[in-house]
This record gives C-alpha cells, sequence and structure tokens, in this order.
C-alpha cells in the first residue's frame, strides 16, 4: 500500500535563487496528485525534493520537512528514500547495454536479491503492473533499447516498481510519448494507485484532469491552489488557477 | 495577456446568439398574447409559422458549444459558459414552443366571444416578458442581482396562476358551456407560468456561471 507524504514549510534554492518559496501540503496515500504549473514554477523541484535528488544538483538546498507518514525523508539514507520514493522522467532512459530483464533485474541486484528464481519472479511481477509484460514476455533477454518509446517508459516504471516503492513520482511521464501511448501510461496511472502513492507533474492539463484526484496549481515557487480535481477544472477559486488552467496566461 | 483571442471571440459570438434568440422569444411570445387579445389567428399563425427559426437558432447554438468543448477544451469559468449556453438555448426553444401553444389555443379560440375579460393573462405575460429580460441581462452583465430577483417574480406568476385557475373552474362549473374555452384560458396560463420557470432556470444557470454554485430560483 502507498504512504502519504506531508510537506511543511518546503523551500529549496539554486544557489541564491529561491525555487520553493514554502510549500505545505498533504500528499494523500493511494491517491493521484498532478502538480501544474507554467514553466520555471518549481513543479519539478518540488517533487525532486520529495526523493531528494534535488540535493544531488550543485549549489542547491532545501529547508523544511517532508515526512513519509511517521518517517522523516531528511533523516533518511537517501538511497533508502529514493528506494521507497520511486521516480519516472520524462524521457524513458532504460539502461542502454542491458537486456529488458536486466533493466529491471539490476535494481534488485543492488538490493541484495541473488535468488534467480526470485529476481526472474520479481521482474515478471514489475513487468505485469507496469502493463508490459504481455508484449515483452517472450522477448526480455533483447536489448531495451529496441522497445518503442511508449514500452521504453513503461518499462523505466517497471524497473521503478520492481524494488517496491510507497511512492511513484513521475515528471512529464507521457509528454514525449504518441496519444495511444500516453493514454496507456495514464490507464496504468489508475491502475497503479490501488498500490502506491502517485505524484504526476505534467504541463498537459487535460492530462491532470484525467489522471488525477487531487490537483495542486504552483506558480512562481508558490502553492496558489490545491483541491480535488473536479473542482480545480470546474471552478477554481483563485483567479490565477483560472486564468492559467483556461490558458489567459501561462 | 489575451492569448485565446478566437476563443474568446467565440465565447462572444455564443453570447451573441443567445441574446438573439431570447429576444426572438420574447417576440413569439409577446405576439400570441397579442394574438390572444384580439383573437388574431392570423397573427397566432405567424407566431407558429416563426418556431422554426427559434428551433434553427437553437442548433446552431448547440453546435457552437459542441464545436468549443470539442476542439477548445473549455475548463473553469469558459466550461460553465458553455454548458449553461447550452442549457439557456434549450430553455429558450422551450419557452418558443410554450408561445406555439398558446398561438394554436388562440387558434382554436376563433369566433368566439371570450367570457371574461383579460386581466390576469397579460399580467402575467408582463411579468414573464419582464423575467426573461432579467435573466438574459444577468446572463450579459453576470448579474447574481437580476438572476436572484427571478424568484420573487416567478413566485408572484405562480401566485396569479393560481387564483387564475380557481376563478376560471368557477366560471366553468356555474356554466358548462364555456367549458371549453376557461380550459384554454386555464392552458394558456399554464404556457406562461412554464415560460417563467424556464426563465428562472436560465437564472439558475447564471448563476452557476459566475458562481458554480448550484442554486434553485423556483
Amino acid at each position: 500500500m502507498g504512504k502519504s507524504i506531508s510537506v511543511t514549510d518546503l523551500k529549496a534554492w539554486y544557489g541564491d535563487s529561491l525555487t520553493l518559496k514554502g510549500i505545505t501540503m498533504e500528499l494523500d496515500a493511494n491517491r493521484a496528485t498532478a502538480i501544474i504549473g507554467p514553466s520555471g514554477c518549481g513543479k519539478s523541484t518540488f517533487i525532486r525534493c520529495l526523493n531528494r535528488l534535488h540535493e544531488t544538483s550543485p549549489g542547491a538546498k532545501m529547508e523544511g520537512s517532508i515526512r513519509l507518514e511517521d518517517e522523516d525523508l531528511y533523516t533518511m539514507d537517501p538511497v533508502d528514500v529514493r528506494r521507497v520514493v520511486g521516480m519516472v522522467f520524462q524521457k524513458a532512459n532504460p539502461f542502454p547495454t542491458m537486456s529488458i530483464y536486466d533493466n529491471i533485474a539490476i535494481g534488485l541486484r543492488l538490493g541484495g536479491i541473488r535468488n534467480r528464481t526470485e529476481l526472474t519472479d520479481r521482474v515478471e511481477k514489475s513487468l505485469k503492473m507496469a502493463a508490459l509484460w504481455d508484449e515483452v514476455a517472450d522477448r526480455i533477454h533483447t536489448p531495451a533499447t529496441a522497445l518503442s518509446g511508449g514500452q521504453q517508459q513503461r518499462l523505466c516504471i517497471a524497473r521503478a516498481l520492481a524494488v517496491e516503492p510507497e511512492v511513484l513520482l513521475m515528471d512529464e511521464p507521457a509528454s514525449a510519448l504518441d496519444p495511444v501511448s500516453t493514454l496507456r501510461v495514464e490507464e496504468l496511472v489508475e491502475q497503479l494507485k490501488e498500490s502506491y502513492t502517485i505524484v504526476i507533474v505534467t504541463h498537459n492539463m487535460q492530462q491532470a484532469a484525467r489522471v488525477a484526484d487531487k490537483t495542486a496549481f504552483f506558480l512562481n515557487g508558490e502553492l496558489i491552489e490545491f483541491g480535488e480535481t473536479t473542482g480545480i477544472f470546474t471552478n477554481p477559486v483563485d483567479k490565477r488557477t483560472e486564468d492559467y488552467i483556461t490558458g489567459r496566461f501561462g | 495577456m489575451q492569448q485565446r483571442h478566437n476563443f474568446d471571440l467565440a465565447l462572444r459570438e455564443l453570447k451573441l446568439k443567445l441574446l438573439k434568440m431570447g429576444g426572438d422569444v420574447q417576440e413569439a411570445i409577446r405576439k400570441s398574447i397579442q394574438a390572444l387579445q384580439g383573437l388574431d389567428a392570423e397573427v397566432a399563425q405567424s407566431v407558429v409559422d416563426g418556431d422554426k427559426a427559434i428551433n434553427r437558432e437553437e442548433h446552431e447554438i448547440e453546435d457552437l458549444c459542441i464545436r468549443l468543448i470539442a476542439t477548445q477544451q473549455p475548463v473553469a469559468t469558459d466550461l460553465r459558459k458553455i454548458v449553461s449556453g447550452l442549457q439557456i438555448a434549450t430553455d429558450l426553444e422551450r419557452m418558443g414552443d410554450n408561445a406555439v401553444d398558446i398561438a394554436k389555443s388562440v387558434i382554436r379560440l376563433r369566433g368566439q366571444k371570450l367570457v371574461k375579460p383579460l386581466v390576469d393573462i397579460p399580467r402575467m405575460a408582463g411579468i414573464v416578458d419582464q423575467m426573461i429580460s432579467d435573466a438574459l441581462n444577468a446572463y450579459v452583465e453576470s448579474s447574481l442581482e437580476l438572476a436572484e430577483k427571478l424568484a420573487p417574480e416567478d413566485d408572484e406568476v405562480d401566485h396569479i396562476y393560481r387564483k387564475m385557475v380557481e376563478e376560471l373552474f368557477k366560471i366553468a362549473t356555474n356554466n358548462p358551456s364555456v367549458a371549453e374555452q376557461t380550459m384554454s384560458l386555464a392552458f394558456i396560463g399554464r404556457h406562461l407560468e412554464r415560460i417563467g420557470d424556464h426563465a428562472t432556470n436560465i437564472g439558475e444557470g447564471v448563476i452557476y456561471i459566475i458562481s458554480g454554485e448550484r442554486s434553485d430560483l423556483n
């Protein structure tokens, strides 16, 4: 099952530039939350803070608290954080020299799993959860780079799921995909939230409206509005949200 | 910065089409009452004939709204304006049908002498005419105040209608030979009362556009 995330007064900097100006929000367990906002609003920085990727950028720092239920993410080992808070990026990034199988198995091997049967079972389970198994079952030892873009992205989702995270972060996961692959990823989000907490950053407002239970609108590093997706897209409270989602600025 | 110029133009077009249709419906209702007052079958027939144009206006508004939903993916206020626009067009079309029903009653009353002077029906017609104006102005001006004014106006129409029906029943009881005519007049009252209800629906649509809240003015 997924876990909820509590973010309190989160500030993030790149050098002297304050990118997030004190974000406080609760991300519900087993629900999909979309983060929307114009370029540079801090939405990617926000999710990079959630799995401690932000601090790996040169000159980057953060303040505030992020808790995964009762655990403080910033007192945990960052490697453990990235296991429980998985991430999928905008561009599918399978390990180019590895097979489909090894792309998934490598994270498990690094986690100490050596038993071949267990590895194979976990690889199969992950591919099934990412709705890719039926398409690759007969060629899992072929190079991952031979897959289509949409399949590669689902492989990356399978790779993130293999280590059994509690939370799955998705940074523009479908922006490089064709409409059919996009819909497959969106359907997958719908299924995955039964087992995981999903946070999805997207520029595609219709995608947020389709997949997310809750939507947060960021602007200039601030959380402007956060609520049920239906409310945000039919009757937003803040004029800036209205102007952004109706395309009047941004 | 204005970034959806064509979309905004299309929304303005929607507003103008609804206003034009509203004006045409008001005119049809006025003519149907004018026909009743003069028992003028020719004017009544022109209301019946004019309904096709009103129906066509409704279809044009529907087509525009469907096109905007399909091509512009409207959300928030834009979406509420378009969805309410569809509903307003439907209510206006129904009002047009009510005007036709009144006109058809007038055609059936041709050659008869009215059993009583017309007092309540013209009064109701005056109020519902004002209600349609208020509903359309509420829409144009995004005025909650005008939309909410429709509730007491509708109450008054309902009150006159009930009183009028009671009176017509009494007349019919005392003189069964005029029962058919009193029934026709009661139906005309009923059509005006329904027009009032459609005007309150428009008011509710306007309140939804402005606030996103559902309301009941009826």
